[in-house]
């Protein structure tokens, strides 16, 4: 039976783990590859590694840390931030990640999703959603929350999926950072819209609010705080997801 | 230290892949020259990507016919994901044709839930080989093609949902993992080390 993941994501900057609440007041914590190796020996079923810093020397500075760590976990990785084309998903692919997670660029320029997932199958293309509530509605916001697009983000996930998208990466705005629990009703109005798994981001404060989120029937769940902040261990997220019966590696 | 050939086809996952062989113990040389690659003792062939450009790759380079030669000469031959698929002599993704050295077809998963199957599943032993000895295990998966269980050449079987796929699968010294070695943690370095070992019988 195919098992549910949970996803430490490690949010890197200038070459260093960062963390902040809804997405500013970001703060220092600890080295990508290190870290990548410590949650993958606690159990992580993937790791993902959102690049959050912009320009040439960062985007190269990306390239080499993934390829360090890409060489050495044994589980897979999946690699975002800043991607605008499909050369950069084509490098990031070579250096070592699995997968390759867009997200502005894709709201920007939709035929970016059919390239890439034309050029290495979409298996390998995430598309990445910020999604703001707004009354009983959630809109896709870009570039990290700063930028409003108008765009329903339900709406939106149908059309990534549509255009080849092999999975959703989808991030509440609202909860990120905040550790009040994942927005559930999110979730399942994208269970019933699309087809391909979801990965479910934003708004985890311990091992119950996973195990809630992967029992409404997403495939994976991403944290990022309350592993970094050494609160949980990725072995205690899943003990308690084995207590409430899901099929958990 | 067994030696191994990784052919490189442009594909994604050759350096992700000699890093595990290189932990399994092995002696890894990677090559996309034809003549090495008839030329080598044991060969794997790596796979990330749409089948269509894995084949038009291969065919491009020559490394087709250099595959075959080696095959001929039963060399230990491991495809791992899009690199089983092309073993095969039709993809029903981007409707190409396979390599041939391994019989069937490779089809669109019918019966998933959810596709693409992503993520980590149980591989269950259908017919004894050395490439199925410590099964079974639970492994990383990334795709939406496969050939399906019932073929003859199905070692090691999957399920997703009411679909059921073969998950390793071998003829003679052919041989294929659908699911990632590389990314498969211990049931991933038990792969590689039962592949080394295996004189391709």
């Amino acid at each position: 039976m195919l098992r549910r993941r949970i996803i430490p994501c490690l949010d890197v900057s200038g070459g260093r783990v960062v963390k902040g609440v809804e997405f500013v007041n970001l703060r220092d914590c600890g080295e990508p590859i290190e870290a990548a190796l410590r949650y993958a020996e606690q159990g992580a079923d993937e790791l993902c590694w959102l690049n959050i810093t912009a320009g040439d020397e960062a985007w190269h500075e990306l390239l080499e840390q993934v390829a360090g760590a890409g060489t050495r976990i044994d589980v897979p990785l999946t690699v975002g931030g800043g991607i605008s084309d499909e050369l950069h998903v084509r490098d990031l692919l070579s250096a070592g990640a699995d997968k390759v997670s867009i997200n502005s660029a894709a709201l920007d320029r939709p035929d970016l999703i059919t390239e890439c997932a034309e050029r290495h199958g979409s298996q390998c293309i995430v598309v990445a959603i910020d999604a703001r509530r707004t009354g009983d509605t959630w809109e896709a916001v870009a570039s990290g929350g700063r930028r409003s697009t108008g765009r329903d983000a339900v709406e939106w996930a149908a059309e990534a999926v549509a255009r080849g998208a092999g999975e959703l990466l989808v991030t509440s705005m609202d909860s990120d950072g905040t550790q009040q629990g994942y927005a559930l009703e999110l979730y399942e109005q994208l269970l019933d819209e699309v087809s391909v798994p979801i990965i479910a981001s934003g708004g985890a404060s311990c091992p119950a609010d996973i195990a809630d989120v992967l029992q409404l029937g997403v495939s994976a769940a991403l944290a990022a705080s309350i592993f970094h902040d050494g609160l949980h261990t990725v072995e205690e997220v899943k003990r308690a997801c084995r207590e409430r019966k899901l099929p958990i590696r | 230290m067994t030696p191994v050939t990784v052919v490189d086809y442009g594909g994604g996952n050759v350096r992700s892949l000699c890093a595990a062989l290189e932990r399994s113990g092995a002696v890894v040389q990677v090559s996309a020259d034809p003549e090495v690659v008839a030329a080598s003792e044991r060969l794997m062939l790596a796979g990330q990507g749409a089948a269509g450009a894995a084949m038009r790759a291969l065919t491009e380079t020559g490394l087709d016919e250099a595959l075959r030669d080696a095959a001929a000469r039963n060399v230990p031959l491991l495809g791992v994901c899009v690199g089983l698929q092309v073993l095969y002599e039709y993809s029903e993704e981007d409707d190409c044709a396979g390599l041939g050295l391994l019989h069937g077809f490779v089809h669109r998963i019918r019966g998933a839930e959810r596709l693409p199957h992503l993520g980590w599943n149980d591989v269950e032993p259908v017919q004894q080989h050395p490439l199925t000895a410590d099964l079974p295990a639970v492994a990383y998966f990334a795709h939406s093609y496969a050939v399906t269980a019932d073929i003859p050449s199905a070692l090691a079987i999957t399920r997703i949902d009411e679909a059921s796929i073969a998950s390793v699968v071998a003829r003679g010294s052919v041989a294929g993992a659908q699911f990632h070695p590389e990314r498969s943690a211990e049931a991933g370095r038990q792969m590689l080390r039962r592949f080394l070992a295996w004189d391709g019988r």
